[in-house]
C-alpha cells in the first residue's frame, strides 16, 4: 500500500536536494547540480522550461521514487495526479511512487502560468504537463545511459518500464534505485525525448489510486489544523462584526480570568486571545468587550447594495465589448428577450477552517499551513516581520478543501498569525485557529453580482443582439494582482465567460459597473463563471424557447466554430435521453460551458412536486478536459464540482444588515447534504489534447442546467441564485 | 482530574468539565484524526463512538463522558470498520479528506446497526455529516459496497 504523508518537520529546501543523501535520509538526489534558474518569475509563463529532475524527482535507493509537488493538494487530487505523470513518463510502476510537498521556493517551484508559486485557476496539471514530462524524461534518459555504460551496451537497445531498467538482448535488467547512484553524477540531457503519448500506462489509467486515501480514511493525513509545536499556544482573533471597523477601546478582564487563557494581544485588525487550548482561547475571545470604531466600515444591509446595484445597471458602463451597433439591432428585433440576474454574496466554508502555525526562530520564521500562495504569503509574511521572503520558510501540508479561500492576495490569514506572533514577542509557536463563525462573517466573499440582459431575435428566430451589463466589486481591483486581471477599469475575472462566450451573434455590447466597498471578496470555485455561466446558459434558453427551437438544437447552430462546446453537449444531451418524453412535472435542463480551457456541458433531471417544490434527481455531465491524466479523479471533481455549484444554487447566500453578516455557521449557510445529492454521471471526452483543469470547470453549468430543467418540468423561470431566493417566489 | 476510557485505554485529564470532548480529544491527547468543523453540531466531523453510539463530540461536555467507552478513527476496529476501509479504498472516496473522519464514525455505527442499508437509510444515517467536497455519490456507494462485503 503507498502511503502519502506530509511530514511535520521535516524540510525539503534547495540545498538539502543538494546535498542529497545526507540531508534526505539516503536518498539519492538525481543530477547533482541544479541548472541556473531559468525560471525567474517573469519569465516563466513565457519561457520553456528546463528539465529539472532534481527539483523535481528523487530516486532513492530503496528504490522510491518521490515526487516534490509543488502545488497545493485541497482535495482536487493533484499530488496523484502529478506523480502520475512522473511515474509514467519515467517508467516507474506505481507502487514505487511518493508525494512530498515543496518547500516555498519560486525559483524551482513557480506556477509556470502564473510566474510565483501558488496553486489555483485549475491550472496545476497544465503547467506542470510539460515540466514534469521533461524532468522525467531527462531523468529516464541519465538512468539508460548509466546502465549502458554499465553493461556495455547501445542506450538505444535499453528499455525503461515499470520500474525495471533491461536490455533484452542480453536479458540484463535493474531496478531505479540501482542506478540511481551513477546517473546522479552524469549532466541533465537539455532536450530529452517524450515517450509516445500512444505508449502511456499510467496516464489515463483508472487503475492508479489516489496516494492519500489510506491515511485519509485512519485519520493520520496532519492537516494545519493538526500542527502541534512545542510549547505552542492557540490564538482566537476578534474582528469588527462590520467590514472596515477598528478597535476603539477592550476590556480584556472577563476573558483573563478564564482557565487556559494566556494572554491577549492588540493588533491592527482586532484583539487576539492566546490559549493553552483552541477551545480555551474561543472561550476568552467570546468573553472579551470591545468598542467597535465603524466609522469607515460597511453599515449599508445587501438589500441596500443590490438595489444601488440595479441603479447602476441603467448607467453606461465601462465597454467590455462593442461590436456592431446593438441599440438598432434590437430596436428591428422580431422579439426581445429580458432577464435580471441576481447573486448573492458566497463563503467558502472549507471544512477545514482557516489556521496556519507561526513559530519565529532565529532565521527568520517558520509556517505549517495549507498554503495555497506561498510566494505571495512569504512577501507577506516577511513584510509583517520585517524579514526577506525567503527567511520565511513553509511547511505545506494537505489542506481541507478551500475553493479558493486559502489564497489571497494580501495572505491575509498568514499576516493576522504572524501579526500576533510579533506583537507577543514571539515567545512561543503561534496557532490561529479561525471558527466557523469567523469564516462564514470573515468576508472574502465570491461578490454580490447583478446581471441585466436584452437580446434579439430575427424573425428566423437567429440571435442578432445581446445587450449585457453587469454590476459587481471587482475581485482583483485594489489588490497587487490588479495587472494582472484589471484592463480599462475592468476586471477580467467579473465578466469572464460572456465576452467569450462561444454562441456567434453580430451585435453585442458588454458593459461592466464596477463597484468599490469594504466587504472583502474573491475568487471562489470557478470564479467569474460561477454568475457568468448561469446568466448566458439561461439566456439562450429562453431564447430558444423564443424561437420555438429545441434547446439543443439552437445551441449547436450557433457552435459550428466551437467543436469542443459541440462535442460535450452532444454527447452530454445523448447520454441523459434528451428528447425523450417525461411525465408531468419533470424535465431536463442542459447547459454548457467552457472554464479553465475545459468544456463541460450538464444534463440536469429535477421533479417538481405540484406545490411548486423541486428535486434534483440526476445530472450528467460530459467534460473535455484534453488527456484525462486520471479518469477517475476527473469524475470524482465532475461529481463534487456539481455537489459544491448545487448547494449554493439551491439555498447559499451571505446577507448583510447593517453591515453585519446576517449568517454565522452551517444552520444557516447550510451546505449541501447528501439528501440533497443527486445521482450524477460522468462522461469523459476522447481527447489528445494537452491536459486541462478540472477542480473548478464542473461548478458553473449545474445551476443554468436545474434552472432550464425546471422551466422545462413547470414553465417557471428561476434567473437569480440561490434558486430559494425570496426575490424570485412568485415570479 | 477526569478518567477517560479512550480506544480501550484510560486516560486521565485535568480540564474544566465544560470542556466538550473534542478538544480534550484533540488538543489534550493530541488524537488528531477527530475534526473540528463547526463546533456546533452541525457537520459531523467531529463524530466518535461513546458506547458504540456515534456522537458530536463538540457538543458534548466531558463531564457527559463518565465511564463510558469513547471509540475516535484511530481506534476503530471490527467487522465493520474493515468493510467501510476497503470500500472506501476501492472507490477512493476521500477528496480533501478532513471530514472524512466522521464520515467513517458515521458510517460504521449504521452498519454496525444495518447490513443491509437501503439510500433512504444511509441519507438518514449519514445527513449530519456534511462534505463540502461533495463526495456523497460515493459515500452512498462505498456504503453499499462495504454492507455487501459485510453480507458475504
Amino acid at each position: 500500500m503507498l502511503t502519502l504523508t506530509a511530514r511535520r518537520n521535516e524540510r525539503l529546501s534547495r540545498r538539502n536536494l543538494l546535498k542529497g543523501s545526507a540531508a534526505l535520509g539516503g536518498a539519492l538526489v538525481i543530477a547533482t547540480h541544479i541548472s541556473p534558474p531559468a525560471f525567474a518569475a517573469e519569465t516563466a509563463a513565457r519561457s520553456q522550461p528546463a528539465p529539472m529532475p532534481n527539483a523535481f524527482i528523487r530516486i532513492a535507493p530503496d528504490d522510491t521514487v518521490t515526487v516534490i509537488i509543488k502545488h497545493l493538494d485541497k482535495g482536487q487530487g493533484v499530488a496523484t495526479g502529478l506523480t502520475t505523470i512522473v511515474a509514467d513518463e519515467l517508467g516507474a510502476d506505481w507502487p514505487q511512487m511518493r508525494a512530498e510537498f515543496a518547500p516555498a521556493n519560486a525559483a524551482l517551484y513557480s506556477n509556470l502560468a502564473f510566474g510565483l508559486q501558488g496553486t489555483g485557476g485549475s491550472t496545476s496539471i497544465a503547467n506542470s504537463w510539460m515540466q514534469l514530462r521533461s524532468a522525467a524524461a531527462a531523468a529516464r534518459e541519465m538512468l539508460v545511459t548509466a546502465a549502458a555504460d554499465q553493461w556495455q551496451v547501445p542506450a538505444s537497445e535499453i528499455t525503461v518500464e515499470k520500474g525495471v531498467v533491461g536490455h533484452p538482448p542480453t536479458g540484463k535488467t535493474a531496478r531505479l534505485g540501482t542506478l540511481a547512484p551513477s546517473a546522479a553524477k552524469l549532466p541533465v540531457p537539455q532536450n530529452p525525448t517524450l515517450k509516445d503519448p500512444a505508449a502511456f500506462r499510467l496516464i489515463g489509467s483508472r487503475e492508479v489510486k489516489r496516494l492519500d486515501t489510506p491515511n485519509k480514511i485512519t485519520g493520520k493525513t496532519i492537516y494545519a489544523m493538526d500542527v502541534k509545536r512545542p510549547n505552542m499556544v492557540y490564538a482566537v482573533l476578534a474582528r469588527s462584526p462590520k467590514f472596515g471597523g477598528t478597535v476603539k477601546a477592550f476590556d480584556a478582564s472577563a476573558a483573563t480570568a478564564l482557565p487556559g487563557v494566556v494572554d491577549i494581544v492588540r493588533v491592527p485588525m482586532g484583539v487576539a486571545v492566546l490559549g493553552t487550548t483552541t477551545w480555551a482561547a474561543k472561550q476568552g475571545r467570546d468573553a472579551l468587550n470591545i468598542d467597535w470604531d465603524f466609522s469607515k466600515a460597511e453599515t449599508r444591509s445587501s438589500d441596500a447594495i443590490l438595489a444601488d446595484y440595479k441603479k447602476r445597471a441603467a448607467e453606461i458602463g465601462l465597454p467590455a465589448v462593442a461590436v456592431g451597433d446593438t441599440t438598432k439591432a434590437l430596436a428591428s428585433a422580431d422579439k426581445v428577450v429580458e432577464g435580471e440576474f441576481e447573486f448573492p454574496y458566497l463563503a467558502h466554508a472549507p471544512m477545514e477552517p482557516l489556521n496556519c502555525v507561526v513559530e519565529l526562530t532565529a532565521d527568520g520564521c517558520e509556517i505549517w499551513a495549507g498554503s495555497q500562495f506561498q510566494t505571495v504569503e512569504q512577501g507577506a509574511v516577511a513584510a509583517v516581520l520585517g524579514i526577506k521572503p525567503e527567511q520565511v520558510k513553509i511547511n505545506t501540508l494537505f489542506a481541507g478543501g478551500s475553493f479558493g479561500r486559502r489564497a489571497t492576495p494580501g495572505a491575509d490569514y498568514f499576516v493576522e498569525a504572524a501579526t500576533i506572533a510579533k506583537a507577543w514577542g514571539g515567545q512561543r509557536p503561534v496557532h490561529l485557529v479561525w471558527t466557523r463563525e469567523d469564516d462564514i462573517r470573515g468576508g472574502y466573499y465570491r461578490p454580490m453580482v447583478y446581471h441585466k440582459v436584452r437580446a434579439g431575435l430575427d424573425k428566423d428566430g437567429r440571435i442578432i443582439a445581446w445587450d449585457h451589463h453587469i454590476v459587481a466589486q471587482q475581485i482583483m481591483e485594489g489588490t497587487p494582482f490588479e495587472k494582472f486581471t484589471v484592463r480599462n477599469g475592468i476586471d477580467s475575472l467579473s465578466i469572464e465567460g460572456v465576452p467569450d462566450m462561444p454562441y456567434a451573434v453580430p451585435n453585442v455590447s458588454i458593459a461592466m459597473h464596477p463597484v468599490r466597498a469594504p466587504v472583502p471578496v474573491l475568487w471562489w470555485r470557478s470564479v467569474g463563471h460561477t454568475h457568468t455561466a448561469q446568466v448566458v446558459e439561461v439566456m439562450i434558453d429562453d431564447l430558444a424557447h423564443a424561437a420555438g427551437k429545441d434547446p439543443v438544437e439552437f445551441r449547436l447552430a450557433l457552435l459550428k466554430d466551437h467543436p469542443r462546446h459541440a462535442g460535450v453537449l452532444k454527447l452530454a444531451a445523448e447520454k441523459a435521453g434528451w428528447g425523450q418524453a417525461l411525465p408531468k412535472g419533470r424535465g431536463i435542463g442542459i447547459a454548457v460551458h467552457e472554464s479553465f480551457k475545459t468544456f463541460v456541458a450538464q444534463a440536469a433531471e429535477v421533479t417538481v412536486a405540484d406545490n411548486g417544490t423541486f428535486k434534483v434527481d440526476k445530472v450528467v455531465c460530459a467534460v473535455d478536459c484534453g488527456i484525462a491524466v486520471n479518469p477517475d479523479i476527473v469524475v470524482a471533481q465532475m461529481e463534487g464540482g456539481v455537489g459544491y455549484g448545487l448547494g449554493a444554487a439551491l439555498r447559499n447566500k451571505i446577507t448583510l444588515t447593517n453591515g453585519e453578516v446576517d449568517q454565522s455557521n452551517f444552520h444557516d449557510y447550510e451546505p449541501l447534504r447528501i439528501v440533497d445529492m443527486p445521482t450524477v454521471e460522468v462522461h469523459i471526452a476522447a481527447s489528445g489534447e494537452a491536459p486541462t483543469g478540472v477542480g473548478e470547470p464542473g461548478v458553473p453549468a449545474v445551476a443554468p442546467a436545474i434552472s432550464n430543467a425546471i422551466f422545462a418540468a413547470c414553465g417557471k423561470r428561476l434567473r437569480s441564485l440561490p434558486f430559494s431566493a425570496a426575490s424570485q417566489q412568485g415570479a | 482530574m477526569i478518567a477517560l476510557n479512550i480506544n480501550g485505554s484510560t486516560k486521565d485529564v485535568q480540564v474544566d468539565p465544560d470542556t466538550p470532548l473534542l478538544w480534550v480529544i484533540r488538543d489534550e491527547l493530541e488524537l488528531t484524526g477527530t475534526k473540528f468543523g463547526c463546533g456546533a453540531g452541525l457537520c459531523g466531523a467531529c463524530t466518535v463512538h461513546l458506547d458504540g453510539t456515534p456522537i458530536r463530540s463538540c457538543q458534548t461536555p466531558i463531564s457527559e463522558v463518565g465511564a463510558g467507552k469513547i471509540t475516535t478513527v484511530e481506534g476503530i476496529k471490527g467487522k465493520a470498520s474493515d468493510a467501510v476501509h476497503a470500500a472506501w479504498t476501492n472507490l477512493d472516496v476521500v477528496q480533501c479528506g478532513y471530514c472524512q473522519s466522521g464520515q467513517i464514525m458515521s458510517a460504521v455505527a449504521l452498519l454496525s446497526q444495518n447490513q443491509s442499508p437501503t439510500n433512504a437509510d444511509i441519507d438518514t444515517a449519514m445527513n449530519g455529516n456534511v462534505c463540502r467536497c461533495a463526495t456523497y455519490v460515493r459515500i452512498r456507494a462505498a456504503i453499499h459496497q462495504a454492507a455487501t462485503m459485510m453480507r458475504a
